[in-house]
């Protein structure tokens, strides 16, 4: 076998298009490769992948392994799992990255196992040591430690968490070499079969990607704010709503509304909280917000020290009185 | 045979800690806990729905039997108790002082995988999504690899029907019913719903019960399997400075107003 040279991502895709995770993991991809002076490739999986290995040349890709297989068309796990490892060895890449996302979260450490090498996980930041070596910058314990890791065997894996790099502008005349490639799965690899799909509506924009985003808390009382007084400030801001996952566990907003460690990852340049405390694990979510305005009725609260600009007071008096203003100027 | 359902449990710093409770000691690159706030250590959150899932499947099979199953450097007894007060048959501990601060979930991944050969025949592994200290989200899918069975991540419910289970795995934007055929490994959210507190029956029972404590080479493992492979160079506490300017108004209605006008002033809006 070769010696591992070179940099491969785990590429995601959806509706014909490349995730926005996926750009930005080419760009932290791009960047070790670079240092390395080694070559960024790009597993792409599944059915039939159309114009996608020549999109991820133009962020930043040198080499696509475009693996089509029927047994590809949905992102299931284990069949993501299969193909990679089959790339994985054939290719015998130093470095290999997932984007920290649904899929990455499930995938990267089974894969890691099957590698027989260790993965770092959620990382901010990733970087090459004067060894060659993988140096990642990740939080810990809800945000209240942060960690530097290193990977001692090959491939050095690592998940990254989204919205952590800007994608590189998009060049279509960049170069690269599209290798087309057979899954080869046999489908007994294929353990766990997904009985139904359900989409479960959520009102108005997407969390993800909206440029503003107001949450309530617990300090918000009830489930009547969020489609209230929240929802009132919301459409005057042309704003998505969100919530913590304390509000969440008590039922007052379905699991689609929270932002957080274990729910969603937004970075807005406007986030607006409403009675929320700013618990670690609420604002590993928010990290990428560009500027935080808190309203809560502790000074004292966490929020204060990540918010731009706050007020303390009782939000039933301060939102109202907010909004009205708002409605005014835009 | 009753249908075996093993669910693991991490003894975890409590995450509701308030930051001031925490402390790094740079040198062993491991958190401690400040020493004045003495708050005991919890099983892990995701966990404990993971054992609740487990109760629930026993509940509704009927013939079913419960195993707790930890590693750690040392336990609370106290705390790993109430697994059982919740309602859990047994509960086996890998204790080992080399489990000490162990960074790399392959490594605690292989003990789990051990241990789980030597109590024997499983139906089920249940486990929380991810512990409240690292984060990792890796331990139970790297231990379903290892058993070579299948694995459902991050579910919501979980039901066992006719050797299989069927679970709702969450998504993003809505849940998928997903089955695999047993013996499997599950992970569970915080979704699926709040852990039983234990009963008086269930205490009592459990002070009578005696945990089996197994060392590592009680396992077979030899030290070369425990070799880390993800290393900790640093660890510290980030700084966090605030800049945050409170608007204060003449009342709390006024600066409502005035945030919104500084919001103008700023561009931001």
């Amino acid at each position: 076998m070769t010696s591992p040279r070179g940099v491969l991502i785990v590429g995601e895709h959806t509706n014909g298009q490349l995730g926005a995770p996926t750009l930005e993991l080419l760009a932290h991809g791009r960047a070790l490769a670079t240092a390395l002076g080694e070559e960024l490739a790009i597993a792409l999986l599944g059915e039939s992948l159309g114009g996608l290995p020549q999109e991820a040349i133009a962020y930043g890709a040198d080499k696509v392994y475009a693996v089509t297989d029927p047994l590809l068309k949905e992102a299931h796990l284990d069949a993501y799992l299969g193909t990679l490892v089959k790339a994985c060895e054939a290719h015998a890449p130093r470095i290999v990255l997932l984007a920290r996302t649904e899929l990455g979260r499930d995938l990267g450490p089974r894969l890691a196992l099957r590698l027989n090498t260790a993965l770092a996980q959620d990382c901010l930041e990733v970087r090459l040591d004067s060894d060659k070596r993988l140096v990642a910058v990740r939080p810990v314990y809800g945000g209240n430690c942060t960690a530097v890791v290193t990977v001692a065997s090959l491939p050095m894996m690592a998940a990254i968490r989204p919205k952590t790099a800007e994608p590189l502008p998009r060049n279509p005349s960049r170069r690269g070499q599209v290798i087309q490639e057979a899954a080869g799965l046999a489908p007994s690899v294929i353990r766990t079969r997904v009985l139904q799909r359900v989409q479960e509506a959520q009102e108005g924009l997407r969390l993800e990607t909206a440029r503003v985003v107001v949450a309530g808390g617990r300090g918000l009382g009830g489930a009547e704010p969020f489609h209230k007084e929240l929802q009132e400030l919301a459409s005057v801001l042309g704003a998505a709503v969100g919530a913590t996952r304390a509000v969440v566990d008590i039922g007052w907003v379905p699991y689609s509304y929270q932002i957080g460690l274990t729910g969603k990852s937004i970075s807005p340049d406007l986030y607006v909280t409403v009675g929320i405390s700013g618990a670690s694990q609420h604002m590993a979510g928010c990290s990428g917000a560009k500027v935080i305005v808190a309203i809560n009725k502790d000074s004292e609260a966490a929020i204060f020290k990540a918010a731009r600009y706050g007020v303390a007071g009782d939000w039933k008096k301060v939102l109202p009185a907010f909004t009205k203003q708002l409605r005014e100027l835009l | 045979m009753p249908l075996h359902v093993i669910a693991t449990a991490k003894q975890v710093m409590d995450p509701e800690s308030p930051p001031s409770a925490y402390r790094v000691d740079r040198e062993a690159k491991r958190v401690v806990p400040h020493p004045a706030t003495k708050i005991p250590p919890v099983i892990n959150g995701f966990d404990e729905n993971g054992i609740e899932a487990a109760l629930r499947i026993k509940d509704a099979v009927k013939d079913a039997k419960v195993t707790i199953l930890a590693a750690g450097p040392s336990f609370s007894m106290d705390v790993m108790k109430k697994a059982l007060a919740m309602g859990a048959d047994e509960m086996v501990l890998v204790q080992d002082p080399a489990l000490d601060n162990v960074a790399d979930s392959t490594v605690t991944a292989k003990v789990l995988a051990a241990a789980v050969r030597k109590i024997g025949p499983f139906d089920l592994i249940i486990s929380g999504r991810q512990a409240s200290d690292w984060d990792n989200a890796q331990v139970p899918l790297g231990l379903a690899e290892l058993l070579g069975v299948a694995c459902v991540p991050v579910t919501r419910k979980v039901e066992v029907k006719d050797r299989e289970v069927v679970c709702e795995r969450i998504l993003a934007d809505g849940y998928e019913v997903v089955s695999a055929a047993l013996p499997a490994v599950v992970t569970v959210s915080n979704e699926l719903g709040q852990p039983r507190y234990p009963t008086l029956r269930n205490i009592m029972a459990a002070a009578r019960k005696q945990p089996t404590i197994w060392k590592l080479a009680d396992l077979g493992l030899a030290p070369a399997d425990l070799a880390p492979r993800l290393l900790v160079m640093d660890l510290y506490i980030p700084e966090k400075t605030s800049q945050c300017e409170l608007i204060k108004g003449e009342n709390e209605e006024d600066s409502g107003r005035l945030l919104a006008l500084k919001l103008r002033e700023a561009k931001f809006i």
